[in-house]
């Protein structure tokens, strides 16, 4: 691998916001949110700016400090990272500049909530340098990062129900954590190496690999909130800011979901079989209906959007068991691989611009309110006709209809199912859509319906619609460049080798 | 790209750029968004005019945008799709005049023109649409696009009808989804008028291609309310005029149709879907509706649920003519695609001036209005019996040429159920035009809501009395050259033409 094009781009992506972060610490108040907001927006633009060079250059690496592994680290950047790096760039200047007015147009005695600048930007770093990882302590290292500053935003408020939530968030996180790094200790003792790549080469099929292969997985649903460990996730994520809520739902969840992609298609191959596959499948199906089911009894925004992204990572997990091949299938015939790899990376993109937006509208609503309730959506299309345009589109792309970022992933993924013939998953997609087409199509309703009251709001700055509008528009963008995009994650090295590993380990594993 | 693929997205854009820019307009700019509106439509019309002329010269027109891998955004013209876009573009052009004299001085207008002109979009590009894909990516975008106008009044039975609109058609939509993703897994991308990939995999997967095929006939069927999916048709009248008017004559109805015509001819092929048995279910589902229809409509006294019961029975023309095989009743099929939109547009058209000059929704209240309407009610009174099938309007020639397609196939009970439906249609579209033209006023007079100097504002008045003479029209003239018919004729010629 050290063979690779280097480049200083990774490392900058972890340094440059460490730096801008530790900065803004100096200021007091106004100081400080603009070098953060600074901070934002040249991290943002270096995570595009990098994303374009490993386009045109493919995967880049950096050694830091120039000790070669085993001894020192390395950053790798291959095409699955950068789009990962790429999606949190354009979300995160958006919100970023969502935050600065949310946070700027607020009263005085609303707090001004100061550190958000700071931790935001270490939660970026430990964004990029998880994604840039390439062993098993720097994804602890980073994982914890950005558990700590995403406990510390969430409870930014400093109202009551975010402190228990956050508290609730940070014990499921270090349990997640602690199992994490048990797996990874075990995995250590048994091959010596941390390099995902080396590990994957070392690790002999046995109780160990399997112990900790389950250990591990476990920890990561819990952090990512995959059935039936998505308690903590309604309550800590609609409790936050604005922007917060936004980040968290959009960009922290998917970091736990990356380690974990990463591990099963590069680690783990020799202990994986086609149950472990159709059962991580299983739970997503579920969490697809029963997070979608929930969103529909809630009488909250917020507690609607956090349930919707329950339901929506659960599609991220329903493409595991389409990796997996049935015993005695030869990998050159599995031609459903690359439709559930592109599937489930359009849904990262789709969700992360589709649930951003609506955290963002949600907070436009509280802005001009003072509360979430669903009623309080009667008559938007008239009073905030942008928000309720924002809604609409976001909904749209979560719901899957064309042409959506959403529908090129159910569609990918359908595909997937149908092509390997293990077509019970197809109803749980359609289901799905159906849920989400209900509690969209809830809010649009009310959106529409005549207000029982005359609705007295605080005015809110033009622009937070803006961003709200924009991000929802995102998700539909996202679809024109696919052909380039889904040839771009083609050529990635999880995608070539990793895919390659996870089949044999699938039919290893069945051996 | 090439001049030829420009126009088929300037088509498009035609449509969709004036709807984007009325979303950004102020809703007080009512003079630039009537422009805007009447200035795309016009535009349309002159451009699917030109590709028209271009097509039977014989010009190609493609365009093809790769999404994925074998996934591709196509659109292309055939003398179907161009029929249909061109009905789109016309009564587009006609209702948007109709809803700026309609809709003058409401609220909310700004979302309302927007939505029209985006709903537009979709049925145009339905219409345009080269392959499955393209096809159902508009399918979705119609249903999306036409829920703002139908909950347009805002009121707490709008919504209400909104919320019953979207459970069938995202329900239909979603079914459609599985059809096509299923479709694609089997046999690859496939463009219309490419009949030969289904044939040649009949042997291997004719299970899963039946299974496929009523799959989508399902989800087609919803829009194309076909009993039992027929429901949301009647509720949705709570719409505008002109968006009741639109939706009935174009836009959801019709693509639902449309999607069933493509289905049979473009995608299994006549051939195929005969073969495979799969015709006989649609053409008992299609009479069932058809009389069903009729028979619900016959009770109805509010004027609207009357044309809303008889456009599910008038649909359902279409899909009987699409199940019986025969370049005669193809022919029918086609052609009654186009004739029950003119006709059923000018029925809609002369409600909504009724009610919009008097306030009468009833039709107990219509007795005499043809003496103060006479402009309206003669227009109303051509497209109710061109509906009968009385010659030499538009709905005759459709009807005959259904009949003596089933009399060739020889499915009499077909030409019953016809016969049965026309009787239903004098039954119940003959005491309208008796009580107008016939019946004596009642004595309390009742002022007119919008005075001047025709018997109802211009601007409602052109357009009924427009699409009344297209009615009459494409009956009289259906003999000549580039009539609907004969553009029907052509495509139901080509279609049998490799057949044996």
């Amino acid at each position: 691998m050290t063979d690779l094009p280097t480049s200083s781009y990774p490392a900058l992506l972890v340094g440059l916001p460490v730096l801008m972060a530790t900065i803004s610490l100096f200021f007091k108040s106004r100081g400080n949110a603009v070098a953060g907001l600074i901070g934002c927006l040249l991290t943002g633009g270096l995570g595009i700016v990098s994303f374009a060079e490993v386009t045109q250059r493919g995967t880049l690496i950096h050694i830091l400090g120039g000790w070669k592994p085993p001894l020192g680290i390395l950053l790798r950047m291959d095409s699955l990272a950068a789009l990962f790096i790429g999606i949190t760039a354009v979300v995160g200047i958006l919100i970023s500049l969502y935050a600065w007015w949310y946070f700027s147009s607020r009263k005085v005695s609303d707090g001004k909530f100061t550190l958000f600048w700071s931790l935001w930007l270490f939660l970026w770093a430990g964004l990029n340098g998880l994604f840039l990882s390439n062993d098993l302590f720097n994804l602890y290292v980073t994982i914890e990062v950005i558990t700590i500053t995403a406990v510390a935003l969430a409870v930014l408020s400093g109202r009551t129900v975010a402190l228990f939530a956050g508290l609730r968030y940070l014990l499921a996180a270090i349990t997640g954590s602690m199992a994490y790094l048990l797996g990874v200790a075990l995995l250590y003792g048994s091959t010596g190496t941390l390099d995902l790549g080396l590990m994957g080469q070392a690790l002999e099929p046995g109780a160990t690999a399997t112990f900790s292969l389950i250990i591990i997985t476990l920890g990561l649903m819990i952090k990512k909130a995959a059935f039936p460990f998505h308690f903590w996730l309604p309550p800590a994520h609609s409790s936050a800011l604005a922007p917060v809520s936004a980040i968290l739902s959009a960009l922290v969840v998917k970091g736990a979901f990356y380690i974990m992609l990463r591990l099963w298609t590069e680690v783990f191959g020799v202990s994986l079989s086609y149950a472990a596959g159709q059962l991580i499948g299983f739970t997503g199906a579920v969490a697809v209906i029963w997070g979608a089911w929930q969103a529909l009894l809630q009488t909250n925004l917020k507690m609607l959007v956090a349930y919707s992204s329950i339901s929506q990572m659960g599609y991220l997990l329903m493409a595991f068991p389409l990796l997996i091949l049935a015993p005695g299938v030869a990998s050159g015939s599995a031609d459903w691989l690359a439709p559930a790899w592109t599937g489930m990376a359009y849904q990262v993109m789709a969700h992360a611009f589709a649930k951003s937006s609506l955290f963002l509208s949600a907070g436009i609503i509280v802005f001009a309110l003072g509360h979430d309730r669903i009623e309080s959506l009667r008559d938007l299309v008239a009073w905030k006709p942008m928000t309720a345009m924002a809604i609409g589109i976001a909904g749209v792309s979560l719901i899957g209809l064309p042409p959506s970022g959403g529908f090129m992933a159910k569609w990918m993924l359908l595909k997937g199912i149908f092509l390997s013939g293990q077509w019970w998953w197809a109803p749980a997609v359609l289901l799905g859509s159906l849920l989400t087409a209900g509690y969209v199509f809830m809010l649009l309703r009310l959106a529409f319906a005549p207000a029982r009251e005359k609705i007295a709001f605080r005015p809110v700055p033009h622009i937070l619609q803006v961003c709200a509008l924009l991000l929802a528009l995102g998700s539909f963008l996202i679809v024109l460049p696919s052909e380039n995009l889904i040839q771009f994650l083609g050529g990635t090295e999880s995608f070539g080798t990793g895919i390659e590993s996870i089949m044999e380990g699938g039919v290893h594993g069945n051996e | 790209m090439e001049m030829n693929s420009l126009l088929l997205i300037l088509i498009l854009f035609s449509s969709l750029v004036p709807g984007i820019l009325i979303l950004l307009l102020h809703e007080r700019q009512v003079f630039m968004r009537s422009f805007l509106n009447l200035l795309g439509a016009v535009v349309k019309v002159g451009l699917v005019a030109w590709v028209f002329a271009g097509y039977y010269s014989g010009e190609e027109y493609v365009f093809i945008f790769g999404l994925a891998p074998d996934l591709t955004f196509a659109l292309q013209v055939d003398h179907l799709g161009l029929l249909f876009a061109a009905l789109s573009a016309v009564l587009w052009l006609v209702t948007t005049i109709y809803a700026i004299g309609y809709l003058e001085g409401g609220k909310h207008l700004r979302r309302f023109f927007a939505f029209f002109s985006l709903c537009v979009t979709a049925s145009t590009g339905i219409a345009l649409s080269g392959n499955v894909v393209t096809f159902f990516v508009f399918y979705e975008f119609l249903t999306l696009s036409t829920y703002p106008l139908v909950v347009h009044r805002g009121d707490d039975i709008a919504v209400e009808a909104g919320r019953t609109y979207l459970w069938y058609t995202i329900g239909g939509g979603t079914v459609l989804f599985l059809g096509v993703v299923g479709l694609f897994v089997v046999a690859g991308p496939v463009y219309f008028g490419q009949t030969e990939i289904i044939a040649n995999l009949v042997a291997e997967n004719e299970l899963q291609l039946t299974i496929l095929f009523f799959i989508m006939l399902t989800g087609l069927a919803v829009k194309a309310a076909i009993f039992p999916f027929h429901g949301w048709l009647p509720i949705a009248m709570v719409a505008p005029a002109p968006v009741s008017a639109l939706l009935h004559a174009v836009a959801v109805v019709k693509a639902g149709a449309f999607g069933i015509v493509r289905l049979v001819y473009d995608v299994y092929g006549i051939d195929t879907s005969e073969q495979m048995n799969l015709l006989t279910p649609l053409a008992v589902f299609a009479a069932f509706t058809i009389i069903y229809g009729s028979l619900k409509a016959l009770f109805q006294d509010d004027f609207k649920k009357v044309l809303a019961y008889s456009t599910i029975s008038q649909l359902s023309y279409i899909a009987l003519g699409v199940a019986i095989t025969g370049v005669l009743s193809t022919t029918g099929a086609v052609v009654h695609l186009v004739h029950q939109g003119i006709m059923k547009i000018t029925m809609f058209f002369a409600a909504g001036n009724v009610a919009e000059t008097y306030g009468y929704k009833k039709i107990s209240q219509l007795n005499g209005i043809g003496r103060r309407m006479p402009l309206t009610m003669g227009a109303f009174t051509i497209a109710a019996f061109g509906m009968i099938g009385l010659p030499p309007i538009a709905g005759f020639v459709s009807k005959w040429y259904l009949g003596l397609g089933a009399i060739e196939a020889e499915s009499y009970w077909v030409v019953l159920v016809l016969l049965a439906s026309s009787a239903m249609n004098a039954a119940y579209f003959l005491p309208i035009v008796y009580r107008a033209w016939f019946c004596e006023e009642g004595h309390e007079m009742v002022h007119r809501r919008r005075p001047g100097r025709f018997e109802t504002p211009a601007l409602l008045l052109i357009p009924v009395v427009l699409t009344g003479l297209f009615s009459l029209a494409a009956g009289v003239f259906a003999a000549s050259a580039n009539s609907p018919l004969s553009i029907a004729r052509e495509i139901a010629e080509r279609l049998y033409l490799y057949l044996p």
